[in-house]
C-alpha cells in the first residue's frame, strides 16, 4: 500500500476529495479568526462612548468600489473552474488572468486608502477605531495576498498540470476557489460594519 | 514494494524532511519529549526558589547568570510563564496530537499516510521554528516573556524587553502548526479509513483524537487573533487591550489612546484555552483506554457512551472559558450562566471515567508497565476532574481563585494524567516502533516512584491553597502571615521534585538502552491485541500495510466466546 486514496476521485460516503475536506475545515478555522476579530470590534464599540460614524473617516466610494471589484473577482474565479471543466484550457487562463488583475486593483485602492489616511497622521494608534480598521483590513489584505501568490502560481509554472494530471489542476483551481469566495465573503461583512455603520 | 520506495531516499529526505507520518510522529516526540525536560527543569529552579527564596542556588546558580544567583522576581516570572508554556504548547500537545497523533491514528485506520504528508512536514517544521522562536527569547536583553503563560493585558502589553514580542511570534507559528497538523488529522480519519471500518468500529483513542483536533481547529484562531491584537497593541501602539486612564506607578500612561479592554484578551485567550484543556486530556484518555482494553482481555465497558461523552465534551467546551473569569467583576448573570455550564460538562467527564473504571470489573488483568501507568491514570485524573468542581462554582473560587489548589487540579490532571498517559503510550507502542520491548524492571523503578512523588508535589499545593496561599509569588508568600502555617511544605515539594528529577533516569535510560537493545519482538503483535495496527509488519514500513485491510468488528473484541483465541483482530474474517 502506497498510494493515499481520494486525492483526486470524491470517496463514496463523505462525497469528497481530500483536499476539498481539507480546504472546507481550513475555512471553519477562518471563520472562528475573523469571528473574533468581529467580536473584538463589537466589543471595543459597545464599550466606547464616542464611536465615530464609520462613513466620516473612511471612503465610501473607494469601498463600495472595491466590493464590486472582488465581488467580479469571485465570477471569474468561478468562469475559470467552468472552463476548465469544459477542457477550454485558454479560456481558463483568459479569466484566472482577470481574476488576478482585479485582485491587484483591489490592493491598488486599499493601499491608496491606507496611505490617505497615514498622510492625515490617522495610524493605527490614533484610536480603537482605527486599530480595528487597520488591524482587520490589514488581516483580510494578507489573505488577499496569500489568494494572489496562489492563482499567479496556478496561472504560471502550476499550470503545468493541466498537461499531466487534468482532473487534479482543475480540483486545484476549485479549492483555490473557495477560498476566494471567502475572503471575498469576509471583505462583504468587512465593508457595512467598517464603512457604513 | 513498499519498503525499496523508503530505502530510495537520501538521508534528508528520510529523516529530516520526511513526509512519513511515522518519522514526523517520531520527530515530534523527540522535540517535544526534550522541551517536557526542559520545561521540568525550569519548574525545579523555580522551585528551588520557593522553598529558599534569595538563596543562590547551589552548584549551577553561578552558570545561569546574574539575575539567577539569588534568583530576581523577574527572573522567577520568566520561568513561571515559560514553564507553562513549553509545557502545554511546546511538549504536552505536541506529544499527544503531534506524535501519538501521527504515528498511531493513520496505522488504526488502516492507512497508508496521512492525507496530506507535505502539509504534515510543514506542521512540525512550523512547530519547529516556534519552538526555537521561544527558546531563544531566553538569550535576548530582559529575557523572555514574564506576563504568565495565560499573558494578561495590559501588563504583558507593557513588559520590558521583547520577550512577549518573541513569545507572541512563537505562538504564531506554534498555532499554524497546530492548524495544518489538526487539518491533516481530521482530514485523514474522515477519507482514509480502511473499509469496513465505519465510525462506531474506531478505536476509542482515534475518536479520542477526532474530537480534539476539532477543538484544535476551532479554538486555536482566536487566540491567533487574540495574539495579532496583542502584537498590534505592543508594535503599533494600539488600545485593543489597553483602557483610558491607566495610571502606572503613579504616572499616567502616555502614547496609547485608551478605549480598549483587559477582559477582551481574557475572554479570547480562554476561549481558546479551556478548548486546550481538553486537547490536553482527551487523547490521554484515549491511550489509556486502548491500553486498558488490552490488558483486561475484554471489551471497553460502554464505548459507545465514551464515543458520545467525548463528541459532548468537544461541543461543551466552547461554552465554559468564563469559569476562569468568576472574579473579574464580569457579572453575575453571566457567571451563572458559566457556572452552570460547568457543572454539566462535568458529566461527561464523569461518563467517562466511570466507563474505564467499570471496564475493570471481571477483567482477567494483565500487569505491565503500559497498564501500570494506565491504572495510576484513573484515580490520578479522578482527583484533578473532582477538585475542578468547587472552582466551577463561583462562590468557592472566590476564595480558591488565584491559589495553589488551582495549580495543583490542574496539575493532577496533566502531570499523573496526561504525562503517565503519554508514558503508558511509549512503553504500549514501543514495540511497534523498534521491533523491540523497553525492560519491566526499569518499567516498575519508573512507575512507582514516580506515582508516590507526584502526589507528595500535588496534595500539599491543594492544602497550601485552601490556606490562601497565592500562586506566582517569587518568595513562595513569605510575606503573609495566613499562609505562615503551610510554607514549610515548599521544602517538601521541592525534595520530592528532585527525587522525581532522579526517578525520571530508569525511564530514560531505559528508552535509550532499549532502542539499541532491548530484546526483540516475535510477533508483529507482542501485546495480543485487537486493532489494526498491529497487524502491520514491524517496524510498519513505508506505506504501512503489505495488504489492504479490511475491516469486519469493533475495536475490542477480546475473549470473544468460542474463539479459540482470546482476541480477534478488527481484519479476521471469521471468529475461529
Ligand atoms: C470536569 C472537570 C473540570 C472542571 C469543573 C474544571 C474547572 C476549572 C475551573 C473553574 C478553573 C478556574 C479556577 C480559577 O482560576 O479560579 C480551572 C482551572 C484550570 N483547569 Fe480545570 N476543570 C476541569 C477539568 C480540567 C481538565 C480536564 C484540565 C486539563 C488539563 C483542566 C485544566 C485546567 C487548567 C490548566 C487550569 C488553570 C489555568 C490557569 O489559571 O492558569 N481542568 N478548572
Ligand atoms: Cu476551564
Amino acid at each position: 500500500m502506497d498510494e493515499i486514496p481520494y486525492t483526486i476521485k470524491a470517496r463514496e460516503d463523505s462525497g469528497l476529495y481530500n483536499a476539498k475536506l481539507g480546504i472546507w475545515l481550513f475555512l471553519s478555522s477562518e471563520v472562528m479568526l475573523f469571528g473574533a476579530l468581529f467580536s473584538t470590534y463589537i466589543i471595543l464599540r459597545i464599550g466606547s462612548v464616542d464611536w465615530p460614524l464609520g462613513s466620516s473617516i473612511l471612503h465610501v466610494h473607494l469601498g463600495a468600489l472595491n466590493t464590486l471589484i472582488l465581488i467580479s473577482s469571485s465570477i471569474t474565479m468561478i468562469m475559470a473552474w467552468v472552463s476548465l471543466k469544459q477542457k477550454k484550457f485558454d479560456t481558463f487562463r483568459l479569466f484566472q488572468g482577470a481574476t488576478i488583475l482585479l485582485t491587484l486593483v483591489f490592493l491598488g485602492i486599499k493601499l491608496s486608502e491606507y496611505s490617505a489616511k497615514f498622510h492625515h497622521h490617522l495610524y493605527p494608534s490614533h484610536s480603537t477605531f482605527m486599530a480595528i480598521y487597520f488591524t482587520l483590513t490589514g488581516v483580510h489584505a494578507l489573505h488577499i495576498l496569500g489568494g494572489l501568490v496562489v492563482n499567479s502560481y496556478n496561472l504560471g509554472p502550476g499550470s503545468k498540470m493541466w498537461k499531466t494530471n487534468p482532473e487534479q489542476f482543475t480540483n486545484r483551481i476549485e479549492i483555490s476557489g473557495l477560498y476566494w469566495h471567502f475572503v471575498d465573503l469576509v471583505w462583504l461583512f468587512l465593508f457595512p460594519v467598517l464603512y457604513l455603520t | 514494494m513498499s519498503e525499496s520506495h523508503s530505502h530510495d531516499l537520501p538521508f534528508w529526505r528520510k529523516y529530516i524532511f520526511s513526509t512519513d507520518h511515522k518519522m514526523i510522529g517520531l520527530q515530534y516526540g523527540l522535540t517535544a519529549l526534550c522541551f517536557l525536560l526542559f520545561g521540568f527543569s525550569l519548574m525545579l529552579l523555580m522551585r528551588w526558589e520557593l522553598a529558599n527564596p534569595e538563596t543562590a542556588i547551589p552548584f549551577i546558580g553561578k552558570f545561569l547568570g546574574e539575575s539567577f544567583s539569588p534568583m530576581t522576581p523577574d527572573a522567577y516570572n520568566e520561568l513561571g510563564a515559560m514553564h507553562g508554556t513549553i509545557m502545554v504548547f511546546l511538549a504536552i500537545v505536541p506529544l499527544v496530537v503531534g506524535a501519538f497523533g501521527n504515528y498511531v491514528v493513520p496505522l488504526q485506520i488502516g492507512a497508508p499516510d496521512m492525507a496530506f504528508p507535505k502539509l504534515n512536514m510543514a506542521s512540525y517544521w512550523a512547530y519547529f521554528v516556534g519552538g526555537v522562536v521561544m527558546f531563544a527569547s531566553f538569550f535576548i536583553p530582559d529575557g523572555a516573556a514574564k506576563s504568565g503563560w495565560t499573558s494578561y493585558a495590559p501588563l504583558s502589553v507593557l513588559s520590558i524587553g521583547q520577550g512577549q514580542t518573541f513569545w507572541l511570534l512563537g505562538m504564531v507559528f506554534l498555532i499554524t502548526s497546530s492548524l495544518l497538523g489538526s487539518i491533516n488529522i481530521i482530514t485523514t480519519i474522515f477519507q482514509l479509513r480502511a473499509k469496513g471500518l465505519t465510525f462506531m468500529r474506531l478505536p476509542f483513542f482515534v475518536w479520542a483524537q477526532l474530537v480534539t483536533n476539532f477543538l484544535l481547529l476551532l479554538a486555536f484562531p482566536p487566540l491567533e487573533a487574540a495574539g495579532i491584537l496583542q502584537l498590534m497593541d505592543r508594535l503599533a501602539h494600539t488600545s485593543f487591550f489597553m483602557p483610558s486612564g491607566l495610571v502606572i506607578s503613579g504616572q499616567p500612561l502616555e502614547g496609547y489612546s485608551g478605549g480598549g479592554s483587559v477582559l477582551l484578551w481574557q475572554h479570547l485567550f480562554w476561549f481558546l484555552a479551556h478548548p486546550e484543556v481538553y486537547v490536553l486530556i482527551l487523547p490521554a484518555i484515549g491511550i489509556i483506554a486502548e491500553i486498558l482494553a488490552n490488558n483486561i482481555r475484554k471489551p471497553l465497558w460502554g464505548y459507545y457512551s465514551m464515543v458520545w461523552a467525548s463528541i459532548a465534551l468537544g461541543f461543551l467546551s466552547f461554552v465554559v472559558w468564563a469559569h476562569h473569569m468568576y472574579l473579574t467583576g464580569m457579572g453575575t448573570a453571566i457567571s451563572s450562566f458559566f457556572q452552570a455550564t460547568t457543572m454539566i460538562i462535568s458529566i461527561p467527564s464523569v461518563i467517562i471515567l466511570t466507563c474505564l473504571f467499570i471496564s475493570l470489573w471481571g477483567g482477567s488483568i494483565r500487569i505491565n508497565t503500559p497498564m501500570l501507568f494506565a491504572l495510576a491514570f484513573l484515580p490520578m485524573f479522578g482527583i484533578g476532574g473532582l477538585t475542578g468542581l468547587p472552582l466551577g462554582l463561583s462562590s468557592p473560587d472566590i476564595h480558591l481563585h488565584d491559589t495553589y489548589y488551582v495549580i495543583a487540579h490542574f496539575h493532577y490532571i496533566v502531570a499523573p494524567g496526561t504525562i503517565f498517559a503519554i508514558f503508558a503510550g511509549i512503553y504500549f507502542w514501543f514495540p511497534k516502533v523498534t521491533g523491540r520491548r523497553m525492560n519491566e524492571l526499569l518499567g516498575h523503578l519508573h512507575f512507582w516512584p514516580s506515582l508516590f512523588l507526584m502526589n507528595c508535589i500535588f496534595i500539599p499545593m491543594f492544602t497550601q491553597g485552601m490556606m490562601g496561599m497565592s500562586r506566582r509569588l517569587y518568595d513562595g508568600g513569605m510575606q503573609y502571615a495566613h499562609v505562615q502555617g503551610v510554607l514549610n511544605l515548599h521544602g517538601m515539594i521541592l525534595y520530592s521534585a528532585i527525587g522525581l528529577a532522579i526517578f525520571q533516569l530508569p525511564f530514560i535510560i531505559n528508552l535509550l538502552w532499549s532502542i539499541f537493545k532491548g530484546p526483540k519482538v516475535t510477533s508483529d503483535n507482542p501485546w495480543d491485541a485487537t486493532t489494526l495496527e498491529w497487524s502491520t509488519p514491524t517496524p510498519p514500513p513505508h506505506g504501512n500495510f503489505s495488504h489492504e485491510p479490511i475491516v469486519y468488528r469493533g475495536p475490542y473484541e477480546y475473549s470473544v466466546p468460542g474463539a479459540s483465541k482470546d482476541f480477534v483482530p478488527q481484519d479476521q474474517e471469521v471468529v475461529k
